[in-house]
């Protein structure tokens, strides 16, 4: 947990009515011809002070890495605002052709925004040693040279608890864990404020996991780093988040300080999300009040009428299927979109 | 365990065991050196019970599973021991034909992907019948009713209609329940489940965890899961084995190896794990290193290098299996001196 005092802090990030919609051409001959629009993200809302750690939970699909993407302009969202210390940054893209790019400004904050991803692997240029990985951003951006950059790259691996002697070392010749450790030195290589870590862990094994979350978690406090935490796995995300969102089909449907959503989480989803989370404890296993939704998540091409949740929720009601509720405060800091939460 | 001075059935009435695995091994011969994957594994399971295999990637826990259906192609495998008891007969040395009749009849087994079991370019019903006309000689039309029935007992909605369909017409959930279905057609004595639920969100998981303990608990069928989640063991298994570089490092029953861990491997896991259930600590307790590469082992206990508790002693030799209790046992020093 940070200690900074949050009361006080100013927000460094604020999301408005953010949507990300993919347009998907419809396969099949000239009568079917035409496109569906897949609404990977539906009218977000978010908050983010300096020094919070921001967790969002959801299942495949609930447009949790989508809604990541749109926050650090990987992505050009198709509405709403992001404003990122007080700067309109989704304005800052412009036409290159058909394409929208990046304008001027928006690549210099690059610095200050930085993504760790679930594949470490995946993320890192297999051809190129551990040094030119980190070298590579600060290279971009005109930083430091020569014999001060080879320092910059073995203060970075120290800090992020690897062997500064395998700097000439390539990503294969390193395990899962280590190489999520090369993907973090190189997201904290231009000393950013905002780090969005999309799935950080889940690739790893279990012993190794809890290495990752308490390196993030030094980092945080060393670095006095901002953090949107994106994973499935609940019981991580409470580990190392201040507040939790919880998303469900493109929306967010709970929002509230860590501790609070999983003690007493309001809306049925979340309410069934963290009943559905395996506890190590047989003693509790067995005698756990397990809410087992039937079917599963629809398809964010044809969502639901009225409120996403509706066709697998336990409590619906007539006015669930017809109006969509509104994300509301119900107590300080605890949002909840729900017809039936008072 | 591999220990010769420990009684090998480790699970009591060896008489009440479906399944046996005893001392088993299985290298793989790599250019240079030999892959130690399974060392000297042994263990059993019961009618109607859960066995969960617990251990991390490496750990052997996979491939002692598919060892034990002969899924293993050798060479390169090869077992330099090793004994799989079922219906008085011992798998490693059946011959082929023989296997091939058990697998998917008598022995089943489900996996992460269910693609690794569904053929995409076939339609479900021709696959789920396939099953029965072959193991059972059931006709065509009686074969599809069964498959129907079965799908809607794995709760797949309108199973009349979606039995004509391509696997890829079902969403990842789904498709669970077809190879579940397929698993469970033959109504096998032992279903091996090798992370079932791992790729399926936790509301799906809780489904297809609850829809095997319902169909094991009607059928009667001995169930060996393995999974990397204790949370998931804690839920659903009578009995826990915990592997670590290819051994068995303790077993018990679920009850007792959660509230009176032995090993620390075991301890560490446990400790490691950040949990819903518990006020967030601020830390973790994370073990450290790396887990081991199994062509390079380390001398003595293979835990050693992580371990908080290594004296000379584990760097040296290898542990003994201590029994903490009639079915509990850890092959630790330390838990010699705790027991």
């Amino acid at each position: 947990m940070s200690t900074l005092p949050r009361a006080e802090s100013s927000p460094l990030l604020e999301v408005r009515d953010l949507a990300v919609r993919f347009r998907l051409e419809r396969p099949g001959g000239l009568l079917r011809r035409g496109h569906d629009e897949l609404r990977a993200v539906d009218g977000v809302n978010l908050v983010v002070r300096r020094g919070e750690t921001l967790g969002l939970v959801g299942e495949s699909g609930c447009g949790k890495s989508t809604t990541g993407r749109a926050v650090l302009q990987l992505l050009k969202p198709s509405a709403g605002t992001v404003v990122f210390d007080g700067q309109p940054i989704h304005d800052w893209w412009v036409r290159k052709g058909r394409r929208w790019v990046w304008d001027a400004r928006l690549r210099e904050l690059r610095r200050r925004m930085q993504m760790i991803f679930q594949d470490p692997f995946a993320s890192l240029n297999p051809r190129m040693t551990v040094e030119a990985i980190l070298t590579e951003p600060l290279r971009n951006f005109g930083l430091t040279g020569g014999g001060d950059r080879r320092r910059r790259v073995q203060e970075l691996m120290a800090t992020v608890g690897m062997d500064p002697r395998f700097i000439r070392r390539y990503p294969h010749e390193f395990s899962g864990g280590q190489r999520q450790r090369i993907g973090i030195a190189r997201a904290l290589a231009l000393g950013p404020d905002l780090i969005v870590a999309d799935e950080p862990i889940s690739a790893l094994d279990v012993s190794i996991q809890a290495q990752i979350l308490n390196l993030l978690a030094r980092l945080r406090e060393e670095l006095g780093l901002t953090m949107i935490f994106i994973a499935h796995d609940l019981a991580a995300v409470r580990h190392i988040s201040d507040r939790i969102a919880v998303m469900y089909l493109g929306r967010i449907v709970e929002e509230a300080d860590a501790r609070e959503i999983v003690a007493a989480p309001r809306h049925p989803y979340t309410q069934a999300l963290i009943s559905a989370v395996p506890v190590p404890d047989p003693v509790q296993e067995a005698t756990r009040q397990r809410t087992v939704l039937s079917g599963e998540v629809p398809s964010p091409v044809n969502p639901p009428s009225g409120c996403p949740f509706h066709s697998r929720c336990p409590l619906r009601e007539d006015r669930c299927t017809r109006d969509v509720p509104v994300l509301r405060e119900i107590a300080p800091g605890h949002r909840v979109a729900c017809h039936l939460v008072d | 365990m591999s220990d010769t001075t420990t009684e090998p059935s480790p699970t009591g009435d060896a008489a009440e065991a479906v399944l046996t695995i005893r001392d088993l091994r299985t290298f793989f011969q790599t250019d240079g050196h030999v892959v130690k994957a399974v060392d000297g594994v042994s263990f059993s399971v019961r009618r109607g019970e859960t066995l969960g295999v617990v251990g991390e990637s490496g750990s052997g826990k996979s491939v002692a599973c598919l060892s034990a259906l002969r899924l293993v192609p050798s060479p390169p495998a090869f077992h330099p021991s090793g004994e799989i008891r079922f219906q008085g007969r011992d798998l490693l040395r059946l011959p082929e034909q023989e296997i091939e009749a058990l697998r998917g009849n008598r022995l089943a087994m489900i996996f992460q992907d269910p693609m690794t079991s569904l053929n995409p370019y076939l339609r479900v019903a021709r696959q789920l019948t396939e099953v029965l006309e072959v193991h059972r000689g059931a006709t065509p039309a009686a074969a599809r009713q069964e498959a129907i029935a079965m799908l809607e007992r794995v709760g797949i909605p309108d199973a009349g209609r979606r039995i004509d369909q391509y696997p890829h017409q079902f969403s990842g959930g789904m498709r669970q329940r077809v190879m579940i279905a397929m698993a469970l057609l033959c109504q096998p004595e032992v279903l091996l489940a090798d992370e079932p639920t791992t790729a399926l969100d936790v509301t799906v998981q809780a489904q297809i965890l609850e829809l095997i303990a319902e169909l094991q608990a009607s059928l009667g069928t001995a169930v060996v899961l393995v999974t990397h989640d204790l949370g998931v063991v804690a839920g659903t298994a009578d009995r826990v084995v915990v592997m670590y570089a290819g051994r068995i490092v303790e077993e018990g029953p679920t009850g007792e190896l959660f509230a009176d861990p032995q090993h620390p491997y075991t301890r560490g896991l446990l400790a490691s794990m950040p949990r819903i259930d518990t006020p967030p600590t601020g830390h973790l307790e994370a073990i450290a290193g790396l887990p081991p590469d199994l062509g390079h082992l380390p001398t003595g206990c293979a835990f050693h290098p992580r371990c908080p508790l290594a004296s000379d002693r584990c760097r040296r030799e290898e542990p003994p299996v201590v029994a903490v209790s009639a079915e509990h046992r850890a092959a630790c020093f330390e838990a010699e001196a705790g027991g």
